[in-house]
């Protein structure tokens, strides 16, 4: 570039000559260059602010073109991913412990009616009612005809049913696909399973949701579209619960009984593997609650979880073994057992008005379940601390079991505690719990003391509950309850190799008059197996059973309850991969009670 | 040199061009197909879905048992006992013939070196004995 001297010389001589100051032509030539200079900044700044100015312009629209074709785009499934099985299932699969199916779901189509396409709406009523039995021809037709524009006629059919449908070949009859839950094993679980209906219905599709059971009270994680490829394992067995519910169930024909629950449960990781109760009913077609009567009377009640009894002797142990957590008594220590005892307006009495007494060993109380002896024991413990070992165990409060209907079944528990409540509640009256409460606090005795909460999932974990009876009293409570079926009320249960230990219970019902009717008995025989190292807690009950063989009716548990779980015992151990054992000598300190 | 370069490099412009073509109509015949076979694969898990319902409902316990009654003089099956609980040690095995190099003899005809199969059945009984099974009797009164 060519610089112009800020004092050319010509100039300045010129300028000398004609006596001008020189000066004033360098400040000329110096406002010239500053303005050349700033002409030419600024014409550089401008040019860059347009560069940028288009560079933001094109950045914005760009995003803009882009926002708008995503927004006017119709959506698209992603092509290029691979699908998993949750496209195809909407609701996780139930299975049992060994991934045996329980609950599954099955592809079928729902039939719906357009009317303003039906060519002869009088002849498709006519046929579609000889599809479907439950149809009727002539309502059919009258909706059909009052000039609706859509009806539901079917919320799932066969594929049978379906071609016949086809074959009507009527335009105004449409398919729409549905997926319906399936229970390939009937009624086999059924009140842990519950059933499931739909909830929202569209013509593509409609909403499956849980009515009852397990699949109500996990409505959400079935749902969840993240685990729906993941089946929900029970802890179930499903061979277990099919032969226990066949044996109960021949047990209540023959025993007369109005119902019968069953459970049997790990005592170390509180996992149920068979929850049964009769009569049951088939929850791929759920029948309808009862509308008049008792809901006990129902197929739909669950009495292992919602049948909340008296349930009798079953508790004589919870009060001995707090006893003996507390110091009070040994398992030697004498009771005074002499009956029958007043207290107040009321007599207790043993059954069948034998007399123990005067003195009995606390084991002795267990074994010839003496009601006098373990009142008197309850009055030792005191109500305070009564009250305070059954909450502990678990029987006043609704069992924490995965179904919809465990938080309604909470037992019924005496509000005040005088003398003579303390008493009853000792051996089982005035006192109500479900089965399922029994069996988690027999667990809790097995388990050496250390609380289990029942749960019908599958997780294989001993469970690290607090420690409620120290290990030697339990080990005690153990013992005695061997002793019961060795030598007491339940010797029907000594099923050789397997060492049971359980206690019988035999409460009369409540009538509607107040009082207690001695032909309604509910009985249960609760019990753990093997007694030396117990693993599995069963407890059996029966409503309203009778043994009919002898001359006269019996109603006591020892009859009715005990050989149906000796024969539960005697078939599922070997199930279970229990090694029978035979029996050493008795254990230390187990006194002969027979005279 | 230039109009070379120029020629040069409209000739690879064009065969970009035609194999862009190409890609894009091999990528939507791809896609297509791809979306074929998803929805095979869609229809497959449903009938597996079926399949293994199927497979339940055939396998359903009940339905076992009513088959295993029918066919009890062929199979002749029976609910697992204690008494058949057993430990290895009680198993009669066959004994061994000698090995030919420690007697010296040769082995017959017909017996080779490994134990013969087991053909017949195999009598196990556990510590238990099954006789201790029979009804005691207190047992009597109730069938």
């Amino acid at each position: 570039m060519i610089r112009t001297p800020l004092r050319p010389l010509a100039r300045i001589l010129s300028a000398r000559q004609k006596g001008e100051n020189p000066d004033s032509i360098e400040r000329e030539n110096l406002r010239l260059r500053h303005e050349a200079i700033r002409d030419k900044s600024r014409l550089r700044s401008e040019g860059r602010l347009l560069f940028l100015g288009l560079g933001f312009l094109a950045a914005f629209s760009t995003i803009g073109a882009r926002m708008g074709l995503l927004a006017a785009t119709e959506p698209m499934e992603p092509r290029a991913a691979a699908t998993g099985a949750e496209i195809t299932a909407q609701r996780a699969d139930i299975t049992d412990r060994n991934g045996r199916i329980l609950a599954t779901n099955m592809q079928t189509y729902a039939l719906y009616a357009q009317p303003k396409d039906m060519v002869d709406p009088v002849r498709v009523s006519k046929e579609l009612a000889a599809i479907f039995p439950e149809l009727d021809a002539a309502t059919l037709e009258r909706r059909l005809t009052d000039g609706r524009s859509f009806l539901w006629i079917r919320k799932v059919m066969s594929p049978e049913q379906m071609q016949k449908v086809h074959e009507i070949g009527d335009p105004g009859l449409l398919f729409g696909p549905r997926e319906m839950r399936l229970y390939p094993n009937g009624t086999l679980a059924a009140h842990v399973l519950g059933g499931a209906s739909f909830g929202a219905e569209g013509v593509q599709s409609a909403e499956v949701i849980g009515t009852a059971g397990i699949e109500k009270a996990l409505d959400a994680r079935l749902r969840d579209p993240a685990q729906a490829g993941t089946p929900l394992q029970l802890s179930l067995d499903l061979t277990l619960q099919a032969s226990i519910e066949e044996l109960l169930g021949t047990g209540m024909n023959m025993l007369n009984a109005k119902g019968a629950a069953a459970i049997l449960m790990d005592v170390h990781t509180g996992e149920i593997l068979t929850l049964a109760s009769l009569p049951a009913f088939d929850p791929n077609d759920r029948p309808n609650p009862l509308v008049k009567g008792d809901a006990g009377d129902s197929p739909l009640f669950n009495r292992a979880v919602q049948g909340v009894y008296e349930l009798g002797s079953t508790f004589k142990i919870f009060t001995v073994a707090n006893a003996m957590q507390l110091g009070l008594v040994t398992p030697e220590t004498m009771i005074d057992a002499n009956a029958p005892m007043r207290v107040g307006r009321f007599t207790i009495k043993e059954f069948q008005n034998k007399n123990y007494g005067p003195k009995l060993s606390v084991e002795n109380i267990i074994v010839k379940s003496s009601n006098v002896g373990t009142a008197n024991l309850a009055m030792l413990v005191g109500a305070e601390r009564q009250a305070a070992f059954m909450q502990a165990i678990g029987l006043f409060d609704a069992t924490p079991v995965e179904l919809v209907e465990a938080p309604g079944a909470k037992p019924i528990v005496p509000k005040k505690w005088p003398d003579i409540t303390v008493m009853t509640t000792a051996y089982g009256h005035g006192i109500a719990a479900s089965p399922m409460h029994l069996a988690a606090a027999y667990a809790t005795i097995a388990n050496g003391g250390v609380k289990v909460t029942p749960t019908l999932l599958r997780g294989g974990v001993p469970q690290n509950g607090p420690r409620i009876l120290s290990q030697q009293v339990a080990t005690d409570a153990i013992r005695m309850l061997r002793g019961v079926v060795q030598h007491g009320t339940a010797t029907l249960a000594d099923v050789p190799g397997y060492m049971v230990a359980g206690k019988t219970g035999t409460a009369e019902k409540p009538n509607k008059a107040g009082g207690y009717d001695t032909d309604k008995v509910v009985n249960t025989f609760a019990s753990m197996f093997p007694a030396n190292d117990p693993k599995y807690v069963l407890v059996v009950t029966l409503d309203e059973p009778v043994e009919t063989t002898g001359d006269t009716p019996r109603r006591t548990a020892g009859w009715t309850a005990v050989p149906v779980a000796a024969e539960i015992i005697r078939r599922v151990a070997p199930l279970l991969g229990l090694r029978p054992q035979v029996e050493p000598a008795p254990l230390d300190g187990l006194t002969a009670v027979s005279n | 040199m230039r109009p070379v370069l120029y020629v040069l490099s409209f000739m690879l412009v064009m065969g970009l061009a035609f194999w862009a073509y190409r890609e894009n109509y091999a990528t939507q015949h791809q896609l297509k197909d791809m979306g074929k076979l998803q929805d095979e694969i869609a229809s497959l898990r449903e009938a597996l879905t079926l399949q293994r319902a199927e497979w339940a409902y055939l396998n359903r316990p009940e339905r076992l048992r009513d088959l295993a009654t029918a066919n009890f003089d062929r199979l002749g099956l029976l609910p697992l006992e204690a008494a058949q609980f057993g430990a290895a040690a009680e198993v009669t095995y066959p004994v061994a013939s000698p090995a030919p190099g420690e007697t010296g003899e040769v082995a017959p005809e017909g017996l080779s070196e490994d134990l013969p199969a087991i053909t017949d059945p195999v009598e196990v009984s556990g510590a238990l004995a099954p006789e201790t099974q029979a009804a005691k009797p207190g047992d009597k009164e109730f069938p």
